[in-house]
């Protein structure tokens, strides 16, 4: 046995010898996993526990007491930004911000790498340049300049402003991948669609976006999960019963009472933090497929 | 059923120049092959008679009409990829439908002209197969069902065999020849196999360097190829280059082959074009195909000479035989029964009446 396999600790099967080797390798993740959960599981549990409990033992403590009602109070009861209908304006806030958003700046990111990559033009090559540079560009640059674009399309303060935001905003990604992926459709096919009598978008429609799954699912994971957790913008371009659920969160730690609800705060972070994680766990295993599927070609 | 012309045309990629004035005229009905090694501009040539390169200068004319800024979808018009590119999300049926569809062709007439299509190239079970799902045979068979099913004017190969193994391609090349016996249709072939070109063509038009080198029947192309280009170009092994000069003995006119350390051996002149070139001295270089070449039977016979045998490789059919001649390596075919063993000395016995004289400056056919 040489050298390399017998030094490969994964390998499978075999003596006592390399099964303790990977059971320390084993031990060794789950104590990176456990860090990780912590914060976590506190917040989950938080969620469950009575005012009290909390109060006496403290937040780091084995739970006590169990209940589901601080679910309810916060999703349609608590008082948060002026208003006292909970968290659930604000999540369809949010959903609303975020499909609209998420669905055009993918399209249209899918249609720009199109053209970028299978009919490029004069002067292409640089165009895609000047886009990903957006990718490297900090959104508090831009504050200033949405903020009077907004005012001047009358958009300040509404969801529609946000998901024009965030349709710019997020292009740069979005042709990227795109563009990147459509690179690696083969020439002749779009050259024997054009022999075949198709044109710009029977090609797109017909040809291109049927090979698109596993860049437009991962374009989708980034947008959504971007779109829904960013906080910069929702906060500074909106509120009142406007704001997205992440600018909500921040005036729930702020309201003026002078007890924290950390039970009910919990569930409100977590169900925030719901619709990125569900869209993860149904896609993720296409998102690292798509993600790489550039790379090793 | 049409012809195709070429006239003056020229293409330039920024500063480069690919191709150079090429004028070819296409009859109806013509399997003309492209040929020439790779970036001779034979592919660029078929992309603009496609449509899918523009055209820097001269002109195509498909038929009477003049098709230069003429989209491909309405050259009437198609082609056969390397690649196949066939459709990679849709079957077959798909596949080969997809461009009537384009065309908003009515459904009965696509269905009708799937299933002639099928017929023809046997390829019914296949129908609902995705291309994943089909060997290089059949993924190339689909890809000619995608180009017979429009009936077009003129049809267009881009090295259609080479993703095929040796097997199947001799196989598939027969196959393109039948279809092209059956239907007639004009079509222009590219490919960098001379063999290939060799066997389908009606005409061939050699390219190098962005030039068509020769146009012409494969039997003249082989046997009187315009210059040493073509001449190495086509045949394998290589057509041997000897220099020589030409001399007169005994008032004839002759070649004078130096050999192995004795006199020149003069040989009999082979066909030539223009007898005003026979300027006494001139240099020239003798090509002789490795099948014109025998054994003597004994030495001192007409247009023998010397040589030895240095490697001898059989092929089955045919012996190939390196000999040197005169400092020169020459490549001989010869039976294997009568073949010569390495280390023999060996009088070969040319055919003059089947050699070619090139200019030894221009390197052009005397």
């Amino acid at each position: 046995m040489s050298e390399a396999v017998r030094h490969d600790l994964l390998a499978p099967a075999g003596g006592w010898h390399r099964r303790r080797a990977r059971l320390g390798v084993h031990l060794v993740l789950l104590a990176f996993a456990l860090c990780y959960l912590l914060p976590l599981a506190v917040v989950v549990l938080n969620s469950f526990r009575d005012l009290g409990d909390i109060g006496r033992n403290g937040l780091l403590a084995v739970p006590r007491s169990f209940s589901l009602a601080h679910w309810s109070v916060v999703w349609n009861r608590f008082c948060v930004s002026g208003g006292c209908a909970g968290i659930a304006p604000f999540f369809f806030n949010s959903l609303a911000m975020a499909i609209p958003a998420t669905a055009i700046s993918t399209m249209l990111g899918a249609l720009n790498g199109y053209i970028l990559s299978k009919w490029r033009f004069p002067g292409s090559q640089t165009v895609f340049l000047l886009m990903t540079l957006g990718v490297f560009m900090p959104g508090q640059m831009v504050l200033l300049p949405w903020a009077i674009t907004l005012g001047w399309l009358g958009l300040t303060n509404t969801i529609a402003g946000l998901v024009l935001i965030h349709c710019v905003q997020g292009l740069s990604f979005t042709t990227l991948f795109c563009r990147n992926y459509y690179v690696g459709i083969p020439d002749e096919l779009i050259r024997a669609a054009r022999i075949d009598g198709a044109g710009f978008w029977r090609i797109f429609l017909r040809i291109v976006l049927p090979l698109s799954p596993p860049i437009l699912i991962v374009t989708v994971i980034w947008q959504f999960t971007g779109i829904w957790n960013e906080f910069l913008f929702g906060v500074t371009f909106s509120s009142g019963a406007h704001q997205p659920i992440t600018a909500a969160l921040i005036g729930l730690a702020t309201t003026g009472t002078s007890v924290h609800q950390y039970n009910v705060e919990s569930a409100a972070v977590l169900i925030a933090a719901l619709p990125p994680l569900l869209i993860y766990l149904v896609g993720g295993r296409y998102f690292v497929r798509g993600l790489t599927q550039g790379a090793i070609k | 059923m049409a012809s195709l012309s070429i006239r003056s045309l020229g293409k330039r990629f920024g500063p480069v120049d690919v191709l150079h004035d090429i004028n070819l005229e296409v009859e109806p009905g013509e399997f003309v092959v492209l040929v020439g090694p790779s970036g001779c501009g034979k592919s660029t040539l078929l992309a603009m008679i496609a449509g899918l390169e523009s055209i820097t200068t001269g002109e195509i004319r498909i038929g009477a009409r003049r098709v230069n800024e003429v989209p491909p979808r309405d050259r009437d018009i198609a082609m056969v990829f390397q690649s196949y590119a066939l459709y990679p999300t849709m079957t077959v049926r798909r596949n080969i439908t997809f461009g009537m569809e384009s065309r908003r062709v009515p459904k009965a007439a696509q269905a009708a002209a799937l299933a002639r299509v099928a017929s023809l190239l046997q390829i019914e079970p296949l129908l609902d197969r995705k291309p994943a799902q089909l060997s290089g045979g059949q993924r190339q068979r689909v890809a000619m069902g995608r180009a017979l099913v429009r009936e077009p004017a003129l049809f267009l190969f881009d090295e259609p065999l080479s993703n095929l193994d040796a097997k199947l391609r001799v196989e598939m090349r027969t196959e393109i020849k039948k279809l092209h016996q059956t239907l007639g249709k004009t079509t222009v072939y590219v490919t960098h196999d001379q063999v290939e070109a060799m066997t389908l063509a009606s005409r061939i038009a050699v390219m190098h360097q962005g030039r068509v080198q020769q146009f012409d029947r494969p039997r003249i192309v082989y046997e009187r190829p315009a210059n040493m280009f073509v001449a190495g170009f086509m045949g394998a092994p290589a057509m041997n280059f000897l220099p020589a000069a030409l001399a007169t003995v005994a008032d004839r006119p002759c070649v004078l082959l130096p050999a192995d350390g004795a006199a020149p051996v003069a040989l009999p002149l082979p066909p030539v074009a223009g007898e005003a070139a026979l300027v006494p001295g001139r240099r020239v270089i003798l090509g002789i195909r490795p099948e014109t070449i025998g054994l003597a039977p004994a030495a001192g016979a007409a247009a023998t000479v010397e040589a030895v045998a240095e490697v001898v490789e059989p092929t089955g059919p045919d012996t190939m035989v390196v000999a040197r001649l005169g400092g020169r390596q020459v490549i001989a075919r010869f039976d294997p029964d009568t073949a010569p063993d390495p280390g023999d000395r060996i009088t070969l016995a040319l055919d003059p009446s089947r050699a070619c004289l090139f200019d030894a400056d221009t390197h052009r056919l005397i």
